[in-house]
């Protein structure tokens, strides 16, 4: 062990052990092995990626808003991706099927996931239950930079012959297995080895985030003392865990298809397609509540904190968050009901996926019920909470249209998806990882961000997300397919033109709101008010050191006393109670009974 | 702009069923919508911060949890069972009396093959077509229903029709249609940069028209 780890694993003794050495800038900010840095670095790559994401699905939208039209500014891309005409540059399907593609898989796996898991996993979980730095600091580096070389390859696609992938996020085969039917050959390859190396990122993270929870709790941070955050993104971390490996083996499968002349998922050499979207969907539902746990977990946080009050039901959130992930295991199917496996099995997973709606209904409820009577501060952090919540529940209540298989018949691949899907991961995902950036964005930073700034932003961002994403709903029930470059071709789809125009628009004017967040976010790093330790007064853990906190985190080791929940307490003279604050004494009385005498 | 709850009308023998189940759907959804909903707009207003508010120090309610995770578990199984039926119907239960066809999937165009004069699919007479899909009202049509190259999906929107094509095996599709008509034929599957051209037609005729369109057919 080299003396840096020794330093780190004397976690244990109090006092502080930690040399204020100055790192190099190198040490300090590139190659960082604290926690809180490493958390730093996945937020703003992420971020990038979701501009990235949000810029493709732009460009998606003006073909679906004015099909066969000359783009604006479509002349600066290659003729590959926008042919060239007399009026302007056109796109072409290929590039069409790309952006479908490559919008899909950056949201998923390189915006949503590593802001979920990588940004919030590091910062909160040392910090909440009270430990220094995660249990393998140089693994937690190697977790971050590992992805970069991914998201450099996934971008580095599109500029390959033949274009980056187009075979759609979920790549199914026999498409996906062959440059042939695509036209796409080294795009789809580098997709392929792109997500691998993820792979072996979130696997490097999911080891060091389950090590330490078990392990690194401080002195009376029992199990159910753990705040919701931590308790999601633990679970998350053992479903990344099982699930990742999974695709792993599908990915690699799928580029010796490709490559070296297996023949998986090819028919003609008795092949089996289906074998992919059972590999892909076993690792893909698991995904999908690895998106959504996290964000779960944050909203409990804030919706706690701003409410004043204790959440309601902590043990029955424990248990839903842990009925979420196991029951995440059985319901993959459900992708598959039209796929053309024995029906037999679509009634069985249409029974397993409807009884999945139970945990998340129930965390619903306990949200409500939080927030009735309680004493509700409605700053930016709780307005997008509330936002969470009430969107999530309505692409929780869209799941069930398409649980039930017989209308799964008439709605699977078209919008109606589309609209559950961004409900789930906008709606839900992205709005909680507003309220958590929001709320943790002083801890991280030192200052708050302009309150003002954030509730335009918020009331902008909550209005047209709504009016790109409710009519899908409805271009879905009147039969609009997914991933389909000119719907327009349909005698009678053609009615939804003008529908389709109004949501490309209302996405241009969503997409230029997100320069207010960024405005607020760069600004408030230099600008913004100076923040306190607790700004929000707030009981956990990280609300007790300096914001930001030094390297190593706590002075002393922490000792926990209660749970992350007791607001309004009796027992307290405010409004909150940290979990480390010292139990109240009662005036002559001690803590421990006297021992009765021997014989008495 | 069209904006509407209501499904677009139907045409076969069992889409009646599925906008049933759908429609029931969503009047059970759209009350937990607006009771929800309802319920966070109204806490948000009724409890927002006031000088001198004070939050109720209240950590849970072991009945309550039983209550609503009882209800809403009772609520989706019996969708869930209600759905199973309609499901086999549509998947499993091909009625006898079904007029065969061969519908081949490739990139892009549908072929579609009948058994022309005789009936009988796999004999000389039988002949093809491209994109179009025609059938007579009031007959089980069974589709068997194959691909030759990538993954495609056989959608007739208005007979509530949907199934994967997938090359390496045949899969049944059945359907009834109610009333004659011009329908849509479109692949719900991304299958290449063609995949938005795969559109066709499903005609259908009244008996005595489709025994008609299949002798011009033969002579040709």
């Amino acid at each position: 062990m080299s003396t840096t780890e020794q330093g780190m694993v004397q976690k244990a003794e109090p006092g502080v052990h930690h040399d204020h050495h100055e790192l190099p800038f190198i040490r300090q900010y590139i190659f960082s092995t604290d926690h809180k840095m490493i958390a730093k670095q996945f937020m703003f790559v992420s971020l990038f990626f979701l501009v990235v994401g949000g810029l493709l699905a732009t460009l998606m939208r003006w073909q679906l808003g004015y099909p066969g039209q000359p783009m604006p500014g479509g002349g600066i891309l290659p003729d590959a991706m926008m042919a060239p005409t007399p009026g302007g540059a056109v796109m072409l399907p290929e590039f069409y099927n790309s952006l479908v593609t490559m919008h899909g898989t950056i949201m998923i796996f390189f915006a949503i996931m590593p802001l979920l898991v990588g940004l919030f996993g590091n910062l909160l979980i040392p910090l909440q239950i009270g430990a220094e730095d995660m249990a393998f600091p140089r693994l937690n580096m190697a977790s971050f930079w590992l992805a970069v070389p991914a998201g450099i390859l996934m971008l580095a696609s599109f500029g390959v012959e033949g274009g980056a992938a187009g075979a759609g996020w979920t790549s199914y085969a026999p498409l996906s297995a062959s440059g042939e039917y695509t036209g796409v050959y080294l795009g789809q390859q580098l997709w392929l080895v792109s997500l691998t190396i993820l792979g072996f990122s979130s696997l490097a993270g999911a080891v060091n985030y389950i090590t330490t929870v078990v392990n690194m709790r401080a002195p009376g941070m029992t199990w159910f003392r753990i705040p919701l955050a931590t308790w999601a993104l633990f679970i998350t971390a053992i479903l990344v865990l099982l699930a990742i490996p999974i695709l792993a083996g599908a990915l690699i499968m799928l580029l010796f298809d490709q490559t070296i002349g297996t023949a998986f998922f090819l028919p003609e050499f008795d092949g089996e397609p289906l074998l992919w979207q059972h590999l892909f969907w076993f690792f893909g539902h698991p995904e999908v509540y690895i998106l959504i746990l996290p964000a779960m977990g944050i909203a409990s946080e804030v919706i706690a904190n701003r409410a004043r009050k204790p959440i309601f039901g902590y043990h029955s959130m424990v248990l839903a968050i842990i009925a979420i992930a196991f029951l995440g295991w059985i319901v993959w199917g459900h992708h598959m009901f039209q796929s053309g496996m024995n029906p037999m099995l679509g009634t069985s997973f249409m029974i397993s996926t409807m009884a999945i709606a139970v945990p998340s209904a129930i965390k619903t409820f306990n949200w409500l019920a939080t927030l009735w009577k309680g004493d509700i501060h409605l700053d930016s952090p709780m307005l997008y909470a509330l936002a969470f919540v009430s969107l999530f529940i309505i692409g929780g209540l869209s799941g069930i249209f398409m649980a039930s298989t017989p209308v799964d018949v008439y709605i699977h691949d078209t919008y109606f998806i589309v609209a559950h899907i961004h409900y789930v991961l906008f709606g839900g995902s992205l709005f909680a990882i507003f309220a958590g950036i929001t709320f943790w964005y002083p801890k991280m930073f030192g200052r708050l961000m302009n309150e003002p700034l954030n509730k335009v932003h918020f009331t902008l961002t909550f209005v047209l997300y709504n009016l790109v994403f409710w009519p899908m709903h409805n271009l879905g029930l009147q039969g609009m397919m997914r991933r389909i470059y000119d719907f327009t071709q349909y005698e009678y789809l053609q009615p939804l033109q003008p529908m389709n125009r109004f949501i490309t628009t209302c996405v241009f004017l969503l997409v230029a709101t997100q320069a207010v967040y960024a405005f607020n976010f760069f600004w408030s790093m230099f600008k913004g008010e100076k923040a306190s330790a607790n700004p929000w007064n707030s009981n956990g853990l990280e609300w007790t050191v300096p914001s930001p906190p030094p390297h190593g985190n706590f002075a002393e080791t922490p000792v926990v006393h209660r749970g992350p929940y007791e607001y309004s307490s009796p027992e307290s003279d405010t409004d909150f109670l940290p979990q480390t604050a010292p139990p109240r004494r009662q005036p002559d009385r001690p803590l421990e009974p006297t021992p009765t005498p021997e014989g008495a | 702009m069209t904006w509407s709850w209501i499904l677009p009308e139907s045409f076969s023998t069992f889409a009646g069923d599925v906008d049933a189940i759908y429609y029931v759907i969503l009047w059970i959804t759209g009350i937990v919508f607006v009771i929800t909903e309802g319920l966070l707009i109204y806490f948000v207003l009724r409890y927002r911060h006031k000088e001198g508010r004070k939050a109720t120090f209240h950590h849970g309610s072991t009945r309550m949890e039983v209550a609503w995770t009882l209800v809403p578990l009772m609520i989706v199984i019996w969708i869930g069972v209600a759905s199973k039926g309609v499901w086999d119907r549509m998947k499993r239960d091909v009625p006898d009396n079904a007029m065969e066809l061969i519908v081949t999937a490739q990139q892009f165009e549908w072929q579609v093959t009948y058994p022309g004069l005789d009936g009988v699919l796999g004999t000389e007479d039988d002949f093809t077509l491209l994109n179009q899909l025609h059938a007579p009202q009031d007959r089980p049509i069974l589709v068997y229903l194959r691909a030759t190259d990538v993954l495609h999906s056989f959608f007739l929107p208005e007979m509530r029709v949907k199934q994967d094509a997938v090359p390496g095996q045949e899969i049944r599709v059945w359907f009834e249609a109610v009333a004659p008509g011009d329908y849509t034929l479109g692949c719900a599957e991304l299958c290449g940069t063609g995949h938005t051209t795969m559109n066709g037609t499903l005609t259908v005729h009244s008996q005595v028209d489709y025994d008609a369109w299949v002798a011009s057919q033969a002579q040709q």
